[in-house]
């Protein structure tokens, strides 16, 4: 099983995942506040960022959600718009179906999720 | 610090499958199961899933105002969001009905900065637990 996701969030996308997730904190969504706060751009969401770290497993696991029982991640860094964002991920321990996958995010060059860490069940049972 | 173990009052939130969509587009989600009714009873489900991460929707709710507490005192000036684990139960589908309590799990400082975790329980309209999520927020400077 082999982890990996590759993603490019464009320039709105912190704004829709603003509205998607209620989050409006103006470091993500408003670039002047974002300069004024030192920083060269609006940032994303670490939770989205997250979100992509659960997808990579998700669909390594095969594509069903219920697959994915735990996840774990420290925020390290900032993420920005319109730069690639890569989860790469492997398998740690697995046993019977059970797996645990250590995984990170990078962007840039700077790991922006790492210590990920994932468990996976690959029958669950619906 | 007093705060640790208080517990506050359940946030309660209704999903819907629009609400849903809305997320798993966001986050770039395509699978079936998170936009169609018929695809997500095939795969098993009661109803349009939600992907694993929507517990930021649901819960949040709750978390927040444990954030903002006066007994908590977190500054959020400096405070960046250092960590967050879910561990998830029973899937979430639209039309469910989750409840969430969040709890002060623990609040400790360590060279300057000040560690503080919350921890949020979502549960059903049938009582199962949908998913635990632990919070860790960090404030740069705590003396």
């Amino acid at each position: 099983m082999n982890v990996e996701l590759k993603v490019t969030p464009d320039r709105y996308l912190p704004h829709r995942y603003a509205g998607a997730s209620g989050d409006f904190n103006p470091i993500h969504i408003d670039v002047d506040f974002a300069k004024q706060a030192g920083l060269p751009s609006n940032i994303l969401h670490g939770l989205y960022t997250m979100a992509q770290v659960a997808r990579a497993n998700v669909n390594a696991a095969g594509g069903d959600p219920r697959s994915l029982k735990r996840l774990s991640v420290q925020f390290r860094g900032m993420g920005f718009p319109e730069q690639e964002i890569t989860v790469t991920g492997s398998v740690k321990h697995e046993r019977g179906g059970h797996v645990i996958v250590a995984a990170e995010a990078e962007q840039g060059g700077k790991r922006i999720i790492r210590n990920a860490e994932a468990e996976l069940d690959l029958a669950p049972s619906s | 610090m007093e705060a640790i173990g208080k517990t506050f009052a359940a946030f309660e939130y209704e999903v819907g499958k629009e609400k849903i969509g809305e997320y798993a587009r966001a986050v770039g989600e395509e699978n079936p199961v998170y936009f169609d009714r018929e695809a997500a009873r095939e795969a098993g489900f009661r109803d349009v899933a939600a992907p694993p991460m929507f517990a930021v929707v649901y819960s949040s709710g709750s978390v927040a105002p444990a954030l903002f507490d006066p007994d908590v005192g977190l500054n959020f000036a400096m405070m960046v969001h250092g960590g967050q684990e879910f561990v998830w139960g029973e899937p979430v589908c639209s039309g469910d009905l989750i409840s969430t309590v969040t709890t002060v799990k623990d609040i400790s400082e360590k060279g300057g900065m000040g560690f503080y975790v919350f921890e949020s329980v979502s549960t059903n309209q049938d009582g199962q637990e949908v998913v635990r999520g632990t919070w860790t927020n960090i404030v740069r400077g705590v003396s």
